[in-house]
């Protein structure tokens, strides 16, 4: 088991190029993350939990789809961390797996209105659904 | 033939870890010239030492290699032991086993084959060693500080305090330095104005300090003890010896608006201005840029004013030429520019300030008169955030700010938070922090002081931005203990911006040949050990622009400085180095590429007369070093194209002896 | 001067105008858009995973296209422009992620010779200042915007990641508010004008979008701004959805009607 979630931070790691240590615990990204009221764990914690290999709460929570990618966290991270890209690559590894779409196109007809434009149907497609 | 003696050292464990010493020194033992060949476990010790001697003397030996650390640790102490024993210390090589083989190889075999490779090496260099005197020069009793700050100024006092003449060369219209910007100063609270002035008095006073204001060095020739520096004393239209500073004309003068740099351009000066009242010299300036007279001819108030008759519009530019013995690097530090790190404001509202701005909003003698209000309306500010390491530990990735940490920020502002709070109790005080970093005598008590008994919110978090909206700023920001994202509608946010070395830093470095880290801090000779002295001999550090210090820092470095100076000072001559350049007059063909690639310009050229086979003489061009000018960096030599120039102690034979060994 | 023209979906349909202008206008200031023969959807985002190649591949074609050109790669579309800059930028950069996607290009029938980033990318926007000139296109005003206080809105697929976009100053941009001066009208400086507007979240978390174009139209509209132009449909939408007290105009049309190529409605 230990075995298999080491595995797993490995390739998280390696997906998004982010090297968790280099992290300095100043909390700037969650300072400037607009969807911080939205999260149950917040861009620095990502970071954190991430590093100590505590990934099984992030993978299920919602949080992983809150992010909107804005990538202000990555931009005024001083240690050049990229949040934003780790948790991308936790999203990538939870829709990677078979059945845990987070948003099915069956779904997709409920919620649109007749202004969404498609940047917005094919953003969401490609960021919650494999 | 020589007679080679070969000496491996295990450095306790540090080169016997990994290198079989035993296996060195027998193998070196039939290396051609090698009639001794032993290990010790401290080769630097009185014991090894003595060892070394003895073997000299016993031995008859001409020559020794010590197989040990880097020649930078340890050579002079061998040359010395080899000194004592009669032996020309310049027979003396050593082959650096630690720092260049066992530290960076992990297992024995490879350790121990290297070692070996580069014992042979440097006997094969012995062999062909001839013993080198060094020249004497004399040394120039008078010592030269550029910058004029607090640093500049504590070690002026001190080479003058024991008696050597000291000039200090200062851009600014002013000595004084940020410190003179300041309010008050930590842990003790005391007055940076009230401390720093008499000490510019005792300057200004002090007869064997020279003050060159408004000038900067626009050249350096020479070497350690015989510096001639050429100091470019900038126009200032105003004649230093007959003005009063009765500041008469910085009143009358009818150009109003320029920006006040002292006041960090939150009010403004004159054209002609004096920057603050305790300026030394008190002598007023005329800024070139501002001043209609200069620009156009038409004004000459202030020459009307001027009851002294000290205007001059028609001043030059001066250059003067002087000879030091040593020199002092004083040039400082400035806040960086928040340009890149405008999710602050800083460029979008006046209320967005940094610290040493808020110094001055915050001093008597600054624009608001030492009441602290918004610079946007002049209203008391209620709430105030401060944001720590702004630009300060970044990495390097990031391509913004520096890695390093300002040292300085964390005191000021418990400093600022701590001073408002007494004097405005109504006030909210925020201070967002990465880490508190406060080791220094009484620091940490002020910060808990700070905390404790004056109330400041000291929040663990960066802020993520700050956001004018309708006359607020709002803050952003994330705390960290609480898991919570903060709003805080600010009137003041304080940025505490990171700290990087004068932009004069660097020019100077190249002309003084001092090396200077990748963040353009001056490189200390050792970290350690020798903090004050810059690997460049006879160039000294004192402050800031050998890394971020506070004021006590800053002081003591600056004595420190200062000591070395007058030690170097106090010699009448100086031991010079024997391994300089030297040219074959018969292979020189008078090319000057040598000339053109010496950086310490100590090659000439003169027309000497040679008697040739057929007894006729004919006149040639050929190169003649300056042996004392001579640094012994080796680029004539390889830059000859005709094989004329080498260099003692590092000749082409010596080492392509070494690259054979090397290579056999 | 000829480029390439990557016009991208929602252009097609939602977003006409953005597209229609941006023609018109090109014509006038004596630009050729050539439309890509067959481009495809760039995907909207980019996802930054290094082992995601097949969703890049529509925008490495489009790329490989214009380098056969010889030609710069433009769209007008924020997301595409990002989606775009985004791939090549990691074709460049990246040599395994640029093995894998010219392995997957040399199994497509018609194929071209690999591909390293070769190819400019540019926004609209880029392309005005940079190859137009902003002084160009002042002399090209028949109706200059006089008067009007414009907020310029970035939202974030223009400027960041900002090392990878390299389009402005991620907090202090420019671009924008010099195009807007440069039709005559006076831009409006707002704090929130580099902030998302939510984005892709609109389709599931209504509420959460919500808040977020709120923080940058009520920004806007304190600074005194009259109206808020974009770059990017999906911001014009959130905005708007979310009761924008301002107006919010691509930045086309904003163009269009300067140069006199569209009547004032007067709708503004």
């Amino acid at each position: 088991m230990q075995n298999k979630k080491e595995l797993q931070k490995e390739q998280i790691l390696r997906m998004s190029g982010v090297n968790p240590r280099k992290c300095m615990r100043c909390g700037k990204c969650s300072g400037t993350c607009p969807s911080y009221d939205e999260m149950e764990y917040h861009p620095h914690q990502f970071v954190y939990m991430v590093e100590t290999g505590d990934l099984e709460p992030l993978m299920n929570s919602d949080s992983l789809y809150k992010c909107l990618s804005c990538f202000a966290c990555v931009d005024r991270c001083p240690r050049n961390v990229e949040p934003a890209k780790l948790i991308e690559a936790l999203r990538l590894t939870v829709i990677r797996e078979k059945g845990k779409n987070h948003l099915k196109s069956d779904d997709i007809p409920a919620l649109l209105d007749d202004e969404m434009p498609q940047q917005a149907i094919v953003s969401a497609m490609r960021k919650y659904s494999k | 033939m020589q007679r080679i003696g070969v000496f491996v050292c295990h450095c306790g464990t540090n080169i016997a870890g990994t290198v079989d010493v035993k296996a060195v020194a027998e193998a070196l033992k039939f290396e051609p010239g090698v009639v001794v060949s032993t290990d010790y476990q401290y080769m630097c010790s009185q014991a090894g030492q003595e060892m070394i001697k003895e073997a000299i003397i016993e031995n008859k030996l001409t020559g020794i290699v010590v197989c040990s650390c880097s020649p930078r640790m340890h050579e002079a102490t061998f040359r010395k032991t080899a000194a004592a024993a009669g032996l020309n210390p310049y027979m003396v090589e050593i082959a650096n086993i630690r720092e260049q083989c066992s530290w960076v190889h992990k297992d024995i075999p490879t350790g121990t084959e290297k070692a070996i490779i580069l014992g042979k090496a440097a006997i094969a260099k012995v062999n062909l060693n001839a013993p080198l005197t060094p020249g004497e020069s004399p040394v120039t009793k008078r010592a030269l500080v550029i910058g004029g700050g607090i640093a500049g100024i504590q070690t002026a006092l001190d080479i003058a305090d024991a008696g050597f003449p000291v000039d200090i060369v200062e851009t600014k219209p002013t000595i004084g330095g940020k410190m003179a910007q300041l309010d008050k100063t930590f842990p003790t609270l005391d007055c940076a104005a009230c401390i720093l002035t008499p000490k510019m008095v005792d300057v200004a006073t002090n007869d064997k300090i020279r003050i060159f204001s408004y000038s900067e060095v626009s050249e350096v020739n020479g070497f350690v003890g015989n510096f001639d520096v050429t100091i470019k004393r900038r126009a200032r239209y105003v004649k230093e010896d007959i003005c009063t500073g009765c500041g008469l004309c910085t009143e009358k003068c009818p150009q109003k608006k320029v920006p006040n740099e002292f006041n960090l351009n939150m009010d403004n000066r004159r054209a002609i201005y004096i920057p603050f009242a305790q300026a030394v010299p008190k002598v007023a300036t005329i800024d070139p840029e501002s001043c209609t007279m200069l620009k156009t001819g038409k004004c000459g108030v202030c020459s009307k004013v001027c009851t002294v008759g000290a205007i001059d519009y028609n001043a030059k530019d001066e250059f003067i030429t002087e000879k030091y013995g040593a020199i002092v690097v004083a040039t400082g530090f400035n806040p960086i520019s928040m340009d890149k790190f405008d999710e602050y404001a800083y460029s979008q509202s006046k209320d967005v300030i940094t610290s040493l701005e808020l110094e001055r909003l915050m001093n008597a003698a600054g624009p608001t008169g030492g009441t602290l209000l918004r610079p946007s309306d002049g209203e008391h500010p209620h709430t105030i955030v401060f944001v720590q390491c702004v630009g300060s530990r970044c990495d390097s990735c990031a391509e913004k700010g520096k890695e390093y940490c300002s040292k300085i920020c964390c005191m000021y502002t418990a400093k600022h938070a701590m001073l408002i709070r007494d004097k405005y109790p109504d006030t909210d005080v925020y201070v967002f922090y990465i880490d508190v970093r406060t080791p220094g005598k009484n620091f940490d008590e002020f910060y808990r002081r700070a905390v404790e008994e004056y109330g400041v919110h000291y929040i663990k978090g960066m802020v993520g931005k700050v956001s004018p909206e309708g006359g607020k700023l709002k803050v952003r920001a994330s705390d960290l203990i609480d898991g919570k994202q903060l709003n805080i509608d600010a009137d003041l946010v304080v940025l505490a911006a990171a700290i990087e070395p004068d932009k004069s830093a660097r020019p100077l470095a190249t002309m003084l040949t001092a090396s200077m880290d990748t963040n353009d801090f001056f490189t200390e000779a050792h970290p350690k050990l020798r903090p004050v002295e810059s690997p460049t001999a006879g160039v000294y550090l004192s402050g800031t622009c050998q890394g971020p210090k506070d004021i006590p820092e800053t002081v003591s470095q600056a004595g420190a400085a200062a000591s070395m100076v007058i030690a170097l000072l106090c010699k009448d001559k100086l031991t010079g180095n024997p391994c300089v350049a030297h040219s074959d007059e018969m292979m020189c063909n008078g090319c000057s590429t040598c000339e053109k690639v010496c950086p310490y310009g100590a090659i000439t050229y003169i027309d000497k007369e040679f008697r040739m086979p057929d007894r006729t003489t004919k006149v040639r061009r050929v190169a003649q070093v300056n042996e004392a000018v001579c640094q012994g960096c080796g680029a004539c030599t390889v830059a000859c194209m005709s094989g004329a120039m080498d260099l003692k102690g590092f000749t082409n034979k010596q080492i392509f002896a070494e690259v054979d060994a090397i290579c056999k | 001067m000829k480029v390439n023209y990557f016009p991208g979906c929602t252009l097609r349909t939602k977003a006409k105008d953005l597209d229609f202008y941006a023609r018109e206008c090109a014509k006038i200031l004596g630009i050729e858009l050539v439309e890509l023969p067959d481009w495809q959807c760039c995907g909207g985002v980019f996802v930054t995973s290094s082992d995601e190649i097949a969703s890049k591949l529509s925008c490495a074609r489009a790329l490989v296209a214009s380098r056969d050109d010889n030609r710069a790669l433009v769209s007008v579309c924020s997301a595409c422009h990002n989606v775009i800059k985004q791939t090549n930028h990691a074709i460049k950069n990246d040599a395994k992620f640029a093995d894998a996607v010219n392995r997957y290009l040399a199994q497509d029938e018609e194929h071209s010779d690999p591909y390293f980033g070769e190819t400019e990318v540019l926004h609209y926007l880029e392309l005005l200042r940079d190859k137009v000139g902003f002084d160009k296109i002042r002399e090209a005003v028949k109706n200059p915007l006089t008067g009007k206080k414009i907020a310029a809105y970035y939202g974030c697929l223009l400027l960041r990641p900002g090392k990878v976009m390299a389009f402005d100053d991620v907090e202090n941009p420019q671009i924008m508010e010099d195009f807007i001066r440069a039709l005559g009208a006076e831009p409006v400086i707002y704090p929130a004008r580099n902030e998302c507007c939510g984005g892709y979240i609109a389709l599931e978390d209504a509420a959460s979008a919500k808040k977020k174009s709120d923080t940058v139209s009520h920004s806007a509209a304190n600074h005194g701004a009259d109206m808020i132009v974009t770059a990017c449909p999906l911001c014009k939408y959130n905005l708007t959805k979310n009761e924008s007290p301002l107006p919010v105009v691509y930045f086309t049309e904003l163009l269009a009607l300067a140069l006199g190529v569209k009547e004032n409605d007067d709708a503004e």
